[in-house]
């Protein structure tokens, strides 16, 4: 319940407010919020003479072949992604939300995300090279059933290359997706389900009527989370074969980095605002989604 | 003929569910880690030899062996006794991740303490803004962060990588789940009773939203350990480099000096992630949106 508060109250709250939040305001305001409006307003100069030329960069940006295929494939890589680790999280996680050990389960799914990404690229390395462990395991397994012969295909240097990558953004962020769902499972109240059972409910009947429904909360904070750490994927991509990699892994982090390199701000500034408002854009839209599905 | 009726039992195939969902992650967990550890113990010699394949044009697979051998700690001792550059990586990463946390506790705690108590007109618009902000990646912030950094002459100083992170809003967002989690009565009790703010905050909300800040320290120490994209943009004096930069570096033919430095460099994670993991799970649940 709220308590409506008088004039001089409020007017109290407001100064403690802003005196606990000062800190944190004045160095987001330094730090992030006007160097974006410096960056909105070189998006539409040129970086060496400062030369206004409107929507000239966008225009590059845009007719840009690199930041096509970046586009593409970093659009490709997130809807990949995104519901197959939604998915394979809530399939791990709704049997396991039965099990009395669950805790243990749930730190061994967890770990990955502790392990540093340079660490475990020296690891992914081994294993998908071209004569790496994967191979030498379908190899084997090919020898034995008789099916195929010996596997040498480079899955680091080809288009394989974009499946490593999902197969480690999965590796790694499936924890916290598992934790996520394990916690929205356990907050539906039993007797809901109890009810349903003894109202003859079938298994699948509980899951598809009663837990799905119940888990809408979880799915809209793990898609969230699951998109912001999927740009994260850059670490794998980038030791893995470094800044030029083949085509289908080039992403748009990869073409950022590259054109900082090489200074060419313009252009940075450009794509940053179309970047950066497109995330805006989606992260309202979801939000906005939820709120008025919640009613 | 009759083929032999074979019945599945529903027991069994959630038996056989249940004995592969613990599998699974067991062997995609610890055989990384295995191959880290046993490589680190193996003479340079017989790395070569395992690995060959993987850096030159051999015919042969990769090869390995649980057991070396030739088991050795030479790598190791080289790293720590004969490589200063290691130490100076390993302190630079420490300090780093120190220096954020640090400032992330001092900036954000009494932030989120403001937007989990205070009703005050705008303030879920900030908040709204907070959490755009922690949502938006690297790479969209990487030239603004350059912007202001190269006007206040940071760059290719640590600081131009400690204070744009000190200034991420996730932390907030973190501590102020573990905030909300108190009950708003404490506060209005605390008041009546003739508290000012500031000792609620310190004597309330501090001991009792712990939880939340032992969160965002777990949740930053994992992510700041791991850290690439800042220093690799802001810093070009190598020997500023964290030692997540430094990983990479070494070359194939020093095999078992990556390996040991991969060790070492997992160690402290692992030591937080075991004694940090409730905290992490906690982190975890608190940055869902949806209080």
């Amino acid at each position: 319940m709220k308590i409506r508060r008088s004039g001089a109250k409020s007017r109290k709250d407001t100064r403690t407010f802003f005196l606990f939040l000062t800190p944190s305001i004045l160095g987001v305001l330094v730090f992030v919020l006007l160097p974006f409006l410096d960056v909105f307003e070189r998006s539409f100069r040129t970086v060496v003479t400062g030369r206004f030329v409107g929507f000239g960069n966008y225009a590059t940006v845009f007719g840009n072949q690199a930041f096509r295929l970046a586009v593409g494939n970093t659009l490709r890589f997130t809807l990949v992604c995104i519901p197959l680790l939604v998915v394979i999280g809530l399939m791990i996680a709704y049997p396991v939300s039965r099990f009395k050990s669950a805790g243990v389960i749930k730190s061994l799914y967890l770990f990955p995300l502790a392990m540093p990404t340079a660490t475990i690229v020296i690891v992914w390395k081994i294993v998908f090279c071209r004569r790496g462990f994967l191979n030498l395991l379908l190899t084997r397994l090919g020898e034995w059933s008789g099916l195929w012969g010996e596997v040498q295909t480079d899955l680091l240097g080809t288009k394989a290359a974009f499946w490593v990558l999902v197969f480690s953004y999965i590796w790694k962020n499936v924890g916290y997706t598992i934790v996520l769902w394990l916690a929205g499972i356990l907050g539906i109240p039993n007797e809901l389900l109890e009810a349903a059972r003894a109202d003859g409910a079938s298994e699948s009947q509980c899951f598809f009527r009663i837990v799905l429904p119940n888990l809408k909360g979880s799915l809209y904070t793990i898609v969230i989370l699951s998109f912001l750490n999927s740009f994260k994927i850059y670490r794998e991509a980038y030791l893995v074969a470094g800044s030029y990699p083949v085509q289908d892994m080039y992403l748009l982090q990869h073409l950022f980095n590259n054109w900082f390199v090489n200074l060419d701000f313009d252009k940075m500034a450009a794509a940053t605002v179309c970047v950066g408002g497109f995330l805006f854009a989606v992260i309202m839209l979801l939000q906005r989604l939820w709120d008025s599905r919640d009613m | 003929m009759k083929l032999p009726y074979i019945k599945f039992h529903l027991r069994d195939i959630k038996r056989g569910a249940a004995f592969l969902l613990i599998l699974l992650p067991t062997v995609l967990v610890c055989l990384p880690i295995f191959l880290l550890i046993t490589g680190s113990v193996m003479s340079g010699g017989e790395l070569q030899q395992h690995l060959a394949p993987v850096f030159s044009d051999d015919a042969a697979f990769v090869s390995w062996k649980a057991i070396p051998d030739y088991p050795t700690f030479a790598h190791y001792g080289k790293l720590l006794f004969m490589t200063p550059q290691f130490f100076v990586l390993f302190w630079n990463s420490v300090r780093l991740v120190v220096c954020i946390l640090a400032g992330q506790l001092a900036v954000g705690v009494p932030a989120a303490w403001a937007f989990a108590v205070y009703q005050v007109r705008g303030g879920r618009a900030l908040f709204t803004l907070y959490i755009v902000l922690m949502l938006l990646p690297f790479q969209v912030t990487m030239l603004s962060s350059y912007l202001v950094l190269n006007r206040l002459h940071m760059l290719d100083t640590h600081l131009a990588v400690i204070l744009p992170a000190v200034f991420s809003t996730l932390p907030v967002f973190l501590v102020y789940g573990g905030f909300r989690a108190i009950p708003a009565q404490l506060f209005e009790a605390a008041r009546i009773d003739g508290a000012s703010e500031r000792r609620i905050f310190l004597s309330i909300g501090l001991p009792l939203g712990k939880s939340g800040l032992l969160s965002a320290v777990v949740l930053g120490f994992l992510e700041y350990w791991n850290m690439m994209e800042q220093p690799m943009a802001f810093l070009e004096d190598k020997s500023l480099w964290p030692l997540s930069l430094y990983l990479p570096e070494i070359t194939w033919q020093q095999a078992g000096n990556a390996f040991a430095a991969s060790v070492i460099t997992l160690i402290p994670a692992v030591f937080v992630f075991v004694w940090g993991q409730d905290y992490l799970e906690q982190g975890i649940v608190f940055s869902g949106l949806k209080e």
